[in-house]
């Protein structure tokens, strides 16, 4: 009698614990799914920032004269520093071949247009950021405002977790104090310390100004359109339906608000 | 009631009271002057009053950083309604054109440091 309810109490316990453990189990795999959802859903109406490149404009105007208008206007007004060592270097908006930029795009045999070719990369302010999910102290975050993906830099305690996070490198790290590295300061806008992480802002102190962000303004080749993702007569969304557009590593589920128009 | 080596004691006992009280004793009837942060001549308001600004001005710049980086309220509205960006590099150091002569009277007086400059640019008078 006694054997006997042992041996049920012992299968009815480790029944309870498989079945406790799988809905955990279902519990995560059915939150990230939802996750996705909720995100393209929210993307559908409220204010979203993003930007369109059409990078044979840009390839274009290039054929004429080399051009870094976007990058010099954008490291000059946020005060970036600029530094040679590759393993040291900060980088707001920067160039990388079409290979690096979407090495899961396609395959080994890409169009003569695209392969070798450079692509301006910066920070995708992704629907997802896996940089914001990964920050311990809440120092990187989505404004819900327009969905831009700030850095609070008071709150950074450099542990670049959000470094690893990115699958874009987007982000920078400053190893050592960057000032002496920054050829004329913009008075207007601060710099940054040693021992914090950053990232474009998509000039988040000039939409505050109704401003479009500083790469888009000075872009004379007219490669970069801004707009709002969740206006459907938005003029990124109108580029968006003409054309074909790729973005940065979309299978990852990030969510990336830069499209590239090939 | 004997102290053995009386005469080596006591003596060393004064001077150790001598060493640790000469600080005081030097400095009695003359204070360190009190710090004189030069203020602006153009203007004559601040954001806020000068009995806030003296006693709070640190607990209102830790609410612009929150306000303008993580609400994106780029808005303050301070005495009479009066509206200002607030922002210490664009807004308070334009009236206060001297960080040497203003912020730093009071901080050096009181022996704190704070960390605003390792980010925030300072007036060129530092460069």
């Amino acid at each position: 009698m006694m054997d006997g309810s042992r041996r049920s109490f012992l299968k009815i316990g480790g029944l309870s614990v498989l079945g406790l453990s799988g809905v955990r189990v279902w519990n995560v795999f059915a939150a990230t799914q939802e996750a996705g959802h909720e995100a393209a859903a929210e993307a559908a109406g409220a204010l979203q920032w993003a930007m369109v490149i059409d990078m044979k404009k840009c390839w274009d105007y290039q054929e004429k004269q080399p051009c870094t208008d976007c990058m010099t206007a954008c490291h000059g007004i946020h005060n970036v520093p600029e530094i040679a060592d590759p393993k040291r270097e900060i980088k707001w908006l920067w160039t990388d071949l079409y290979q690096h930029a979407f090495p899961t795009e396609g395959h080994e045999y890409p169009p003569a247009e695209a392969k070798g070719k450079p692509f301006l990369l910066l920070c995708n302010h992704c629907s997802n950021p896996p940089c914001v999910r990964v920050c311990p102290t809440q120092a990187t975050f989505k404004r819900p405002e327009d969905g831009v993906v700030m850095m609070d830099f008071h709150r950074c305690i450099g542990c670049r977790y959000c470094m690893a996070g990115c699958p874009y490198g987007s982000r920078s790290f400053n190893w050592q104090d960057p000032r002496p590295f920054i050829k004329e300061l913009n008075m207007q806008f601060p710099t940054r310390t040693k021992g914090v992480v950053e990232k474009c802002n998509f000039c988040a102190e000039r939409l505050a100004k109704n401003l479009y962000p500083a790469c888009v303004e000075v872009c004379k080749a007219k490669a970069l359109t801004f707009g709002n993702l969740g206006d459907p007569t938005s003029p990124v969304r109108e580029l968006l339906k003409q054309h074909y557009t790729i973005r940065r590593k979309n299978e990852l589920g990030t969510g990336p608000n830069v499209y590239y128009i090939v | 009631m004997k102290i053995y080596d009386a005469n080596k004691i006591i003596p060393g006992l004064l001077i150790l009271v001598g060493l640790f009280t000469f600080p005081f004793l030097y400095n009695i009837g003359g204070a360190a002057p009190a710090p004189k942060p030069e203020l602006p001549k153009e203007q004559k308001t601040c954001v806020q009053s000068l009995a806030f600004m003296k006693a709070g001005h640190m607990q209102l710049l830790n609410d612009w950083r929150d306000q303008v980086v993580r609400q994106a309220n780029r808005v303050y509205v301070g005495l009479d309604g009066k509206e200002f960006n607030p922002s210490l590099q664009n807004t308070c150091m334009e009236c206060h054109t001297s960080k040497v002569k203003f912020c730093d009277q009071c901080h050096n007086y009181a022996g704190v440091t704070p960390y605003c400059w390792d980010c925030h640019i300072a007036p060129k008078e530092n460069q």
